[in-house]
């Protein structure tokens, strides 16, 4: 024994006992549910329905991963996270990934020991602020008091905008994008900051979303993904080729509509292997010849995702911008599935 | 005649240490303290292993790293470049504020409460039994979150101060701001001022001492002396020929005067805020986070500290109120003079419990945002740099340190008040 004796250790013990334990694909098929983390509650990418299902586009890839493993799609379990708890989930063997508009950066990659799969969303930092201030750019806003979630990458950047441009701000720091809310609509911060989608997402919940303007200024690259523990790298393949299933079926015109009448059989090779009916790529993941399949049946594919949860008919209204398929000037690009 | 020998001294045997009771007891508790410590080690070898499994062997050196996150109250110079440890210790700065104004707040009204529920004032005593009822049955993170709800939701915000005919209006003679991100209020300020000593060159720790504070602070102490020796010759004098000689006056002065020289030759005046930009400028800011905090772990614990108060008093036998009546005391006097004094021999022990609570219950500040220690370094420090069994492990830590130390103050206290027996 090296080190010095250390109360509470007897706390983490379990903690990362339950971290060490090998096959999540194993443990999740065992199980019968997938345990997936998501926020709290953001409009569009995870929040519950009227009818306490969650929905939303974070959501999607949760039921994505559940009925490529499991068949089912509802065979998940919701586990709410904050900015905060969310790591701590993911590396306590608490849920066996985490689908929370997370940030992918190096650090959390390499140093807090996590496998980022890909990414579902391309996205980057805004402010937004009440119309009648009248401001028009970011770096007008010397002085203001501005509302952060805590614990994430936003934070940082905020405390690095601010100073490469030599301007003073005053951070409250705040817990849920709910607390956050109901402090910039009451006033006590001038500006909120977080994810340009996540704004979208909480402005669609104002009663006049017209008074809020999100400002021109994206301050950071933020390319948010799916992520699970570093070491485990079968489980990991599984969600990222889930995750890839869905932008490759968007590429190769398979939606929820012409699913089965494809699954059938086509003349394209890479379909028949994405759908299970030539090849075994389903049974190099450890996973039935159809999981690409139900996959996509689940939500249909990344483009009716989005569609469904955050696209321009939706009150969140994001354009797809960025993540526009490769093929239409966007970054999505699946690897091949061969 | 027969000599009497001693009786034959029994040889120990290694069974004895089972069957004989003078033994038994003692290898009961050695074979218990090993198994403890085996279970101990099991514990922190399998920690310590795991963590070394997920490639993450205990490692303070992220302290040194740059911070990267701004804090909001910081009570000594911080920038997002300094260290971790400067920001956890900015966290603990604001951990000990918001606890010390807190226990400070908590004890005045937990005494008058306590005082006011024996009241023979039917009406005065049930509101307090109402208010005790209603703070201590309600958990402490509601009534901090419903305090901040109340300052956000219904204070204007600094917006309402502005233009020709504001909604809001500054308070007392327009130097005090009441908003919805807190209270601005003027603070001192010295346009002679002598400087600052900087303490602990460019280290983590680094701190300045505000030469002019150190300065009201001699010139306070030593007029204090001074008052003293004035009384003590008024003692002396008053011995001797029977007359004592007013001295009021004189204390007064030697207590007044140097100090108004003082802040004259330092120039003393007060900065007010004033409305600049986005927010008040200028003046003291005190955050609604620190206000909300610190009106609900007061509140709260004044309800127990009411008890406390209540029950030290009641255990002081009604024949000293009596006693004390019949010398001709008037009951504000019976209870000053004779009733609380005895009482705190009673009180001060659970009291320290109570402040020690106060200080942990300080840890939900997260809850409005306050930057404490928990915030800091067991929050977005953690948070950040992926350690959280260091993190945790030295939260602890501090708040074993800061228990520890407010137990020995009010321990050495208690024992300069507790009955002396000789």
């Amino acid at each position: 024994m090296k080190k010095s004796v250390i109360l509470g250790a007897m706390t983490f013990a379990g903690l990362a006992a339950g971290a060490a334990s090998a096959g999540t694909l194993d443990d999740v098929k065992a199980r019968g549910k997938l345990n997936c983390g998501v926020t709290t509650g953001l409009v569009g990418f995870a929040a519950p329905n009227a009818n306490g299902e969650w929905e939303g586009f974070d959501v999607a890839v949760c039921r994505a991963v559940a009925a490529a493993v499991l068949g089912d799609s509802n065979a998940v379990e919701f586990v709410p996270t904050t900015g905060k708890t969310r790591f701590t989930a993911l590396a306590s063997g608490e849920i066996d990934m985490l689908a929370r508009n997370t940030t992918w950066t190096f650090s959390r990659d390499v140093d807090l020991k996590f496998e980022f799969v890909g990414v579902n969303y391309y996205d980057g930092q805004g402010f937004m602020v009440p119309k009648e201030l009248g401001v028009s750019s970011a770096k007008e806003l010397d002085g203001a008091t501005v509302c952060i979630q805590t614990g994430t990458t936003t934070e940082l950047n905020l405390a690095d905008f601010f100073r490469s441009n030599n301007i003073s701000y005053e951070p409250v720091p705040i817990e849920t994008n709910a607390e956050a809310q109901q402090q910039y609509l009451a006033g006590a911060c001038d500006v909120y900051t977080t994810d340009a989608s996540g704004l979208a997402a909480t402005r669609a919940t104002f009663d006049d979303p017209a008074g809020h303007v999100i400002l021109p200024e994206i301050i950071s690259k933020e390319p948010l993904g799916p992520l699970v523990r570093h070491g485990d790298h079968e489980w990991g393949d599984v969600v990222r080729w889930s995750l890839n299933a869905l932008v490759a079926a968007e590429e190769l015109g398979i939606t929820s509509a012409n699913l089965s009448e494809m699954a059938a059989g086509t003349e394209n090779p890479e379909i028949n292997r994405l759908l299970g009916t030539e090849g075994t790529l389903g049974e190099m993941l450890g996973l039935s010849a159809d999981w690409a399949k139900n996959a996509i049946a689940a939500q249909g594919n990344y483009g009716e995702i989005f569609a469904k949860n955050i696209g321009e008919d939706t009150p969140v209204g994001l354009a797809r911008g960025l993540n526009a398929q490769w093929t239409e000037g966007g970054l999505l690009y699946a690897p091949p599935f061969r | 005649m027969s000599t009497l020998t001693d009786p034959p001294k029994e040889q120990f045997r290694l069974s004895m240490l089972l069957y004989d009771t003078r033994y038994r007891s003692g290898t009961i508790q050695v074979i218990a303290m090993f198994g403890f410590m085996l279970l101990a080690a099991w514990l922190i070898n399998n920690t310590l292993s795991n963590l070394a499994a997920l490639g993450k062997p205990i490692d303070f050196g992220f302290f040194s790293e740059p911070a990267s996150y701004d804090i909001n109250q910081r009570l000594l110079e911080y920038t997002s470049r300094d260290t971790h440890l400067r920001a956890a210790l900015m966290g603990l700065l604001n951990t000990l504020v918001v606890a010390v104004l807190g226990c400070i707040t908590a004890t005045v009204l937990g005494v008058i409460i306590g005082v006011l529920r024996l009241s023979s004032n039917w009406l005065v005593a049930r509101l307090m039994t109402i208010y005790v009822e209603m703070f201590r049955n309600v958990p402490v993170l509601l009534w901090i979150v419903f305090v901040m709800a109340i300052l956000i939701e219904t204070l204007p915000a600094p917006s309402a101060f502005r233009g020709e005919s504001p909604e809001a209006t500054m308070s007392l003679m327009d130097s005090v701001a009441v908003t919805n991100r807190g209270v601005y209020i003027p603070e001192p300020l010295f346009s002679r001022s002598l400087g600052d000593i900087h303490l602990l060159g460019q280290s983590s720790l680094r701190f300045d001492v505000s030469l002019d504070l150190i300065a009201i602070l001699v010139v306070l102490g030593l007029s204090l002396w001074a008052a003293h020796r004035v009384t003590l010759r008024a003692n002396r004098i008053q011995e001797a020929t029977g007359d004592r000689p007013k001295t009021w006056h004189v204390r007064t002065a030697i207590i007044v005067g140097p100090m108004l020289v003082l802040l004259i030759a330092l120039g003393f005046h007060l900065g007010y805020p004033a409305l600049k930009g986005f927010n008040f400028q200028g003046g003291t800011h005190l955050r609604n986070s620190l206000i909300a905090l610190w009106l609900a772990l007061s509140l709260y614990t004044a309800a127990f500290i009411a008890e406390i108060v209540r029950a030290g008093i009641m255990a002081i036998s009604k024949g000293q109120t009596e006693a004390a009546s019949a010398l001709g005391l008037r009951s504000n006097r019976i209870m000053r003079l004779v009733i609380l004094p005895q009482a705190l021999r009673v009180i001060i022990p659970p009291l320290i419990s109570n402040y020690l609570n106060l200080t942990k219950n300080s840890s939900l500040a997260i809850a409005v945002g306050y930057m404490d220690i928990t915030g800091t370094l067991g929050g977005i420090t953690m948070n950040q740099t992926g350690r959280e069994l260091e993190c945790v492990l030295l939260l602890m830590l501090v708040y074993l340190a800061i228990s520890l130390s407010i137990s020995a103050v009010m321990n050495w206290y208690n024992e300069a008040v507790k009955l002396k027996e000789r």
